[in-house]
């Protein structure tokens, strides 16, 4: 069947070889021709010589989540041929490496096999080991670029502004391109019945992953300590930060830095570290994953008690334990929620792709300042370490951070005496002071009982009014953390209730249900504790599928203890292979629940 | 008890630092340690140091993990904050303090179970970074409020008040410090008030990372005969190798030392330390002679005290960085962003 703008491309390579510069290439140029893109990273946790493979979808329709099908493989990998034929949908095509015979080609009647020679050409054409394999990887980006017509000319402007520093480089890259395009165009009917055409859909968007974005978003909200541990799939947020905090943090006056960035020796220390800056009034995070999580648990409730503020980043990834660290889930909800023993809880963000990873990451700073209480920012690694179009991040110039209420010296003069623990304005959150401040505004910071007057204290009383007013102080919370995303279709009583990064196949599924003449309402929550509206809508519902990202119906499990919302109304629908959800697998499962209710 | 408030006598013959602060000011609340505890005598010393260095108590962070030494900080200085962390933790949270706001003094109180068992690692690496912090390690070689039992710094043969002697080679903070490159590095006794006070002057104001590891006996744990951590035993086989004096800045040097004994350093603010050498072999500057010298007297038995080491050439972590003097808690939030513009600048990148 011909598509336009409607094609999925996967490329099968091995971990390593340099083809993410090449994918990279390939999917830009298509976005550059107006045209929406999805694209996928599913690398295996490994340096070099294991499978991996990228995953483009071109979609007019602008959808942001992966589809569960392949239109046009490129297996370059040996190794996975069979599974990646298998792979391919009926009517498909397969691109492979023709230079060597190989067995077994061609088990599949419903797919188009196709050979070029690439390993062949680029030797002949290029000189050295590392060159050939990197310009193998640029000759099926010029061969994709024949099939599906794109734009040649986009890929010379992209190749110039890459290489813009090594002007050789623009040409031999080219000259690869021209092997694959030419080898494709001489021997196949080219264009493909699929192709991509050029139309005006990405105007006024970027293509970028959530980590990036997220630490280009620290850079903007201020943030002064950056403290880490080194984990999958967070790494490359702490490096956006220092990347942009490299350009621009650098005090003009004395050519000395406006930031500090410590490598911790482990999450232990990360969280502390970050807990130390904010004490001392520097707007200060960490960006970990679950096991990272794990270990700050102690400082967390240590945190929430002393009522410390504090960033902290998961981007979620695979569990249980190591898991599997390349593989994105939500399924830490549980664990940052009450991370910690004892009468804990925290306040959560989950950004649904990364321009809200750019918009939460100056929130978060804003709330916890307010609040004086960690804010964790659940993003994962289909949203971190994917490339998501998404429309231009804006930023409010005008717009005053919030630091919450920390009193200054001439505050503190002025004052009888100050206590740090006191609800003077009956919203729950105390005033503080800074260290170095004045000698008027000292207090003693402990994780042990304390008083509202921030003594110690083993007093049963005393005790329980601080533990009673921190609950008066997240009921404040619940009203200042952003609100859910809802939509109502016509008149429903069923609807879909989904967070994160299951966003993007809810919002297809949405769409799809409705042509079959299936309208749910939608709610995509953005913040714990839940604001009012999501008890409402839950409220106005019979059934509502909760489409989360793991085993065990963490969200559902979170709204029923928070809303106090009705188990019997939640259904859960859960995907957790690892894979990011797509939409067909929403409608799937939607469907079934459906027909098993009407069965009942 | 912490919570009860010490009332506050002040006399008019109290003699006054350059601030108008009497000694009195820089105390705290009732201690609720044993009584004869020898973290009590470290805290009067501190005090001391601290009321003689001029420092304004609100420049001053106390920071502690926890423990019956982590206690302490709220029975000194009460008008400095104070940050009483979780268990092994205080260096992380010092260093993020610290990389909030530079220009304040650190001051960490541990414990051995603190900084030797649980919080080894973030010990060490605070020393790795050169964190510009006083790091005192009241060492008692037991676990106090958990009833008794045996520490990381605990002597191979020291005797338990009941069980059987411990066999385990003991971690010792000061050649463990040496060997990470901590660049001062000083042993004293709680008992011994006029060695001590000196010694936590010079760490207080040295620029980088500080080691007070001093031994002060648990009297109601580790006090009885058999151990090597009581203050018997300590007062029998402690030596002072290089004794320090504190020399305030501008302040003429009014002792006289014996020629080749003595050796000057210079500090930040322009005061001086002086090294007074008992024992003229030993050379306080180099760390592999440091470490030989430390290494035979322990075999020998005998507990070294003074400042064993220092180091003023290198860096500590803001200056290894290139970090701003302005504490960056204070840097103007607007100036840390480039701007609505630049950001279309930045984001034309990812078209």
């Amino acid at each position: 069947m011909a598509t336009v703008n409607d094609v999925v491309i996967k490329i099968a390579t091995v971990n390593g070889t340099g083809s993410a510069s090449a994918n990279g290439l390939l999917m830009k140029s298509i976005f550059r021709m107006g045209v929406p893109v999805v694209g996928k990273n599913y690398f295996p946790s490994n340096i070099q010589g294991l499978p991996t493979w990228y995953e483009i979808r071109v979609t007019g329709d602008g959808y942001q989540c992966r589809s569960n099908r392949v239109d046009l493989m490129i297996a370059m990998n040996a190794q996975t041929y069979a599974r990646d034929l298998a792979d391919v949908a009926p009517g498909g095509w397969l691109v492979y490496d023709s230079t060597w015979p190989r067995s077994k080609l061609l088990d599949r009647e419903d797919v188009t096999v196709l050979g070029i020679p690439l390993s062949k050409m680029c030797n002949e054409q290029f000189d050295g080991a590392r060159a050939r394999i990197l310009m193998k990887n640029i000759g099926y980006v010029g061969a994709v670029a024949a099939l599906l017509d794109i734009d040649l000319d986009i890929i010379t402007e992209l190749l110039s502004e890459t290489f813009a520093s090594k002007p050789q480089m623009i040409d031999s890259n080219m000259d690869a391109i021209r092997l694959g395009y030419d080898y494709a165009a001489e021997n196949f009917v080219c264009p493909l019945p699929a192709k991509v055409e050029r139309c005006d859909k990405t105007k006024g968007h970027i293509i970028i992953d959530g980590n990036t974005a997220a630490g280009l978003g620290c850079m903007y909200a201020g943030a002064t300590v950056g403290a880490w541990y080194p984990i999958t799939p967070s790494t490359s947020l702490m490096d956006s930060f220092r990347s942009f905090c490299s350009k621009y943090r650098i005090d003009e006056e004395t050519g000395k830095r406006t930031y500090c960035i410590i490598q911790a020796e482990d999450e232990l220390a990360a969280i502390g570290m970050v807990l130390g800056a904010g004490w001392n009034g520097a707007r200060s995070f960490t960006p970990t994953s679950g096991p990272g999580i794990s270990l700050m648990s102690e400082f967390l409730g240590y945190a929430y008690y002393a009522e410390l503020p504090a960033v902290v980043f998961n981007v979620q990834r695979t569990g249980p334990s190591t898991g599997m660290p390349t593989r994105t889930q939500q399924a830490d909800i549980l664990s940052c929620a009450y991370a910690s023993h004892g009468d804990t809880k925290h306040v959560l963000m989950f950004p649904s792709d990364p321009a809200e990873c750019f918009a939460m990451a100056q929130q978060a700073f804003d709330l916890t300042e307010r609040l004086q209480t960690p804010v964790m920012v659940l993003s994962d690694l289909d949203i971190g370490m994917n490339d998501w179009m998404v429309p231009d991040f804006d930023f409010d110039e005008s717009g005053i951070p919030d630091r919450g209420k920390v009193l200054s010296a001439e505050d503190v003069e002025n004052m009888e005496k100050f206590y740090r623990y006191l609800d003077v304005d009956g919203d729950g959150i105390p005033y503080r002071t800074l260290p170095g401040t004045h000698p008027k505004g000292s207090f003693f910071t402990r994780g042990s009982g304390h008083t509202k007057y921030g003594e110690y204290t083993e007093d049963a009383e005393e005790y329980q009014e601080v533990i009673d007013r921190l609950l008066v102080k997240w009921e404040t919370a619940r009203t200042i953390v952003p609100e859910p995303e809802i939509q109502y279709s016509k008149f429903n009583k069923a609807a879909i209730l989904s967070v994160g990064s299951s966003n993007g196949a809810c919002k297809e599924a949405l769409d799809r249900l409705n042509a079959q003449k299936i309208s749910l309402n939608y709610c995509r929550v953005r913040a714990f504790p839940f604001a009012d509206s999501v008890k409402e809508f839950i409220g106005q519902h019979e059934v509502v599928y909760i489409v989360e990202q793991n085993r065990d119906a963490q969200l559902r499990t979170l709204l029923m203890l928070d809303c106090e919302a009705d188990p019997a109304i939640l259904q859960p629908l859960l995907h957790y292979n690892g894979m990011p959800l797509n939409a067909g697998f929403v409608v799937k499962r939607i469907l079934e629940e459906r027909s098993r209710g009407q069965a009942a | 008890m912490s919570y009860i408030s010490k009332p506050k006598i002040t006399h008019p013959g109290l003699p006054k630092n350059t601030l108008g602060l009497t000694a009195r000011d820089y105390e705290g609340a009732v201690s609720t340690l044993c009584a004869g505890c020898g973290h009590d005598s470290v805290t009067a010393a501190i005090i001391q140091a601290v009321f003689e260095l001029n420092i304004e108590p609100h420049m001053l962070a106390k920071m502690s993990g926890i423990g019956c030494s982590s206690k302490t900080p709220a029975y000194f200085v009460s008008e400095s904050h104070g940050f009483n962390s979780v268990h092994g933790r205080m260096p992380s949270v010092t260093t993020g303090a610290s990389a909030a706001n530079r220009t304040l003094t650190y001051i960490g109180m541990s414990g051995d179970g603190d900084s030797l068992s649980i919080g080894v690692g973030q010990f060490v690496h605070a020393i790795r970074r050169n964190l510009n912090m006083c790091y005192i390690i009241e060492n008692n070689g037991v676990y106090g409020l958990t009833k008794g039992q045996f520490s990381a710094s605990a002597d191979i043969g020291t005797k338990p008040k009941k069980g059987l002697p411990n066999q385990q080679e003991p971690i010792d903070p000061v050649s463990t410090a040496l060997s990470l490159g901590a660049t001062y590095i000083a042993r004293s006794f709680s008992g011994d008030k006029e060695q001590l006070v000196p010694l936590i002057q010079g760490a207080l104001l040295h620029d980088g990372f500080s080691l007070v590891d001093v031994i002060s006996p648990c009297v109601t744990f580790n006090d009885h005969e058999g151990s090597t951590k009581s203050y018997a035993h300590t007062r029998q086989f402690y030596h002072h190798v290089v004794d320090a004096d504190y020399v305030p800045p501008a302040e003429e040097i009014q002792t006289q030392y014996d020629k080749g004994s003595a050796m000057q350093v210079e500090l930040h603010d322009g005061s001086k330390i002086v090294l007074r050498k008992i024992d003229n072999e030993y050379d306080p500057t180099s760390r592999a002679a440091a470490f030989k010298y430390l290494r035979e007297r322990f075999n020998a038995g005998e507990i070294i005290t003074g400042l064993l080491y220092i180091d003023d050439s290198r860096k500590e972590m803001h200056d290894l960085m290139g970090n701003i003097e302005t504490p960056l808690s204070e840097y103007p939030l607007e100036k840390l962003h480039p701007g609505k513009d630049e950001l279309k600048k930045i984001l034309a990148r990812y078209r």
